[in-house]
């Protein structure tokens, strides 16, 4: 056990400072509504994934998102295991055509008001894998997006700069 | 069995994979398989082609390890009675990959146990079949019905979980079923597929630079494994030799891929098992290690630095010596680290005995990479059929007997020492020069193979071009086709809270397999 303490109090604090939100990730047709999820939402989320396809490349950028550095669960953000529980959806990849069902049922189970955030170029555009017999392309084609973030994958600065806005009650306006 | 004693002609395929490469009748694929069965071999992959529109018919193919290398066969199927002999009864891993192949390319497997659908659920009909030419890649299709015959278990007090495809977690997603006693897992079955997404389909009519990108996708945990197996089957049909300081690089980055994935593993391991304090550790570990990839080379897991005829990107003086520092002090933390772990009562109480797949199991079912290491299945490719620049650094395989979650994480800490000790080495030997050339121009109809030791286990490339260069068929192999069916197996009789554990000390692909 004091080997633990001693490595924690070697270690210190890691975390960093959050970077702002980036607005260009707000899809334009979203900002109304947007403005009005951010009141009743303040400065707590709750979080539900899903890959709907993607290479996890993604997924890999989501787990940094908890590590001690950029201290999700510090900020006000967690992950939850049920739709239920969840204010946000975060969708990874294109949706295959083998996980559209899934994804609609997962975000109908969500209660309102409810965000979604399409991940990584698959996610904003079908990226490489587009659209074919197998893949509905980007997430837009399944659900209502809100935030789109690009990137092949995405840093976990620019997820946090996509999924601040949500939380940052100064953005409400 | 030496080359020489095979029954049928083989020959080198050129490049730097070794490998030889033979066509076969259908008695002749049979019985190459059972003498390769006997001698103890393996099978790495079972993939087709439509060859209607360059010769006639279609083409079943199976890459086989032996000792002497990789053995590639291809076997003739005809358009009017399209099946071949099937082989799950020498090689139980067969089983999916057959299944794989009917369902893309609409060959059918004779005598084979299953013939239920693998990769198609309901998004594209039972009579369409995607890798056939004549099928449109872009057609959308209704939705049809998708109801999968599970086996079912019977008897008193047995029910079933079914859990996914959505999972609890930040996890790629599948389904598995469950059957229960209690808390104890009399039998797991999986069902996978959810992510296909077209990847073979897609790579056709591809130029290789474009594929390249694409085999850099297939799983991103993997990208520089697939990405050098890419290159190193365009270099095998190109036969073209990258300049050394570019072969050297690529075994630093997939040394270093091996030690993040590792890392990340080993946090959630802990995590798992309930100690929190682990996985901020070593993923605190694993974000500076990407960022100094970031700084580096241009990218956090990098993508798309490694392409057919070198690679993008170099290190400079002052950027090796900070690889070096960096691999002294990770060495140090990781092994104060593994310290806690071993001496943790609680994590090595969830650790030992679970998940176990025993050694006699695993050669039967054909385990591979990391997970068969840790039951005694001593193959990885960079000790067995180095490429350069492994064949100057005397890789030390790492092997445990246990077959446990504890093996499985004893397998991960040895490989990061390792890795940090070749990392050390190709830093000290990086020959001067050139990092990248331009490949000539591709023969038509070529075959080349790649086949890379990735941090999961051996990744396969099998390209076929056409004509100009033109991708004619790409089948990526991910490892996890053999290991899936083996994370069946160590389920049963733990009990359910300990699958999270077990799952995560296999950590096999979705995407990989899936296509």
């Amino acid at each position: 056990m004091y080997k633990i303490l001693f490595q924690i109090l070697r270690t210190g604090i890691k975390t960093e400072a959050p970077p702002s939100a980036n607005p260009d990730y707000r899809m334009p047709e979203a900002q109304q509504l947007h403005k009005e999820i951010l009141k009743t939402l303040g400065r707590a989320l709750v979080i539900r994934h899903v890959d709907a396809g993607s290479c996890n490349g993604c997924e890999l950028e989501i787990h940094a998102l908890n590590t001690p550095q950029y201290n999700i669960e510090g900020l006000g953000i967690k992950f939850a295991a049920s739709p239920r529980h969840a204010d946000m959806l975060l969708v990874t990849g294109p949706v295959s055509r083998h996980m559209e069902e899934a994804l609609r049922r997962t975000y109908d189970a969500m209660p309102e008001p409810k965000l979604v955030v399409a991940v990584g170029d698959c996610g904003c555009t079908g990226g490489i894998f587009g659209e074919s017999y197998a893949s509905c392309g980007r997430v837009a084609n399944v659900l209502p997006v809100d935030v789109a973030i690009p990137g092949c994958p995405p840093t976990p600065t620019q997820l946090l700069q996509g999924i601040l806005p949500a939380v940052t009650k100064a953005n409400a306006g | 069995m030496d080359i020489k004693d095979f029954p049928i002609a083989l020959t080198a395929i050129p490049g730097a994979a070794t490998a030889w490469h033979g066509t076969v009748t259908a008695l002749e694929m049979r019985s190459v398989c059972a003498r390769i069965r006997e001698d103890g071999g393996r099978l790495i992959a079972l993939w087709g082609t439509d060859e209607r529109q360059r010769s006639s018919g279609f083409a079943m193919h199976v890459a086989l390890m032996d000792h002497p290398g990789l053995i590639c066969l291809s076997l003739p199927v005809t358009e009017t009675t399209p099946e071949y002999p099937a082989i799950d009864d020498l090689f139980p891993v067969a089983n999916r990959m057959q299944r794989a192949l009917y369902d893309l390319l609409g060959i059918r497997a004779q005598g084979a146990a299953d013939h239920r659908p693998w990769l198609r659920h309901g998004a594209w009909p039972e009579l369409v079949f995607p890798l056939r030419k004549e099928v449109d890649a872009k057609t959308a299709y209704p939705g049809g019905p998708d109801d999968y015959p599970f086996v079912q278990v019977s008897g008193g007090g047995v029910h079933e979980i079914a859990v996914g495809p959505v999972h609890a977690g930040t996890i790629e997603p599948g389904h598995f079923r469950f059957s229960v006693v209690g808390e104890r897992v009399l039998r797991l079955e999986e069902r996978l597929g959810y992510t296909h997404k077209g990847i073979e389909k897609l790579a056709e009519g591809m130029t290789i630079p474009e594929a390249a990108r694409l085999a850099g996708r297939v799983s991103g945990d993997s990208t520089v494994a697939y990405a050098w197996a890419f290159a190193m089957a365009v270099e095998s049909i190109a036969g073209f030799t990258p300049p050394p300081r570019a072969l050297w690089l690529r075994a630093l980055w997939l040394e270093r891929e091996r030690i993040a994935n590792h890392l990340g593993d080993l946090g959630y391991l802990g995590n798992d098992a309930a100690l929190s304090f682990g996985f901020a550790q070593f993923w605190r570990l694993k974000e500076e290690w990407l960022r100094s990839q970031k700084d580096l080379f241009g990218h956090r897991y990098l993508m798309d630095c490694i392409m057919p005829g070198g690679v993008r990107g170099d290190l400079d003086a002052a950027g090796l010596t900070c690889l070096l520092e960096e691999a002294d002090a990770l060495e140090q933390q990781v092994r104060r680290l593994q310290n806690i772990y071993d001496e943790h009562a609680g994590v090595q109480d969830r650790f030992l005995t679970t998940g176990r797949v025993a050694p006699s199991l695993a050669a039967q079912l054909g385990l591979a990479g990391l997970a068969g290491r840790a039951s005694a299945q001593a193959w990885d490719l960079r000790e067995q059929y180095p490429v350069t620049p492994y064949d100057q650094l005397e890789v030390h395989m790492a092997t445990r007997r246990n077959g446990d979650v504890a093996a499985r994480v004893a397998v991960r800490f040895d490989e990061i020492y390792e890795s940090l000790r070749l990392i050390r080495l190709i830093l000290a030997g990086l020959p001067e020069g050139t990092t990248l050339q331009e490949v000539p121009p591709l023969p038509d109809n070529g075959f080349g193979i790649g086949w890379i030791e990735g941090w999961r286990g051996e990744v396969l490339i099998a390209l076929h071009t056409g004509k100009d260069g033109v991708i004619h068929r790409l089948h990526p192999h991910d490892p996890s086709w053999q290991n899936w069916p083996l994370l069946e197996h160590a389920i049963i009789g733990n009990i359910v809270p300990d699958f999270p554990l077990i799952n995560k000390s296999f950590n096999l692909s979705y995407s990989g397999q899936d296509l």
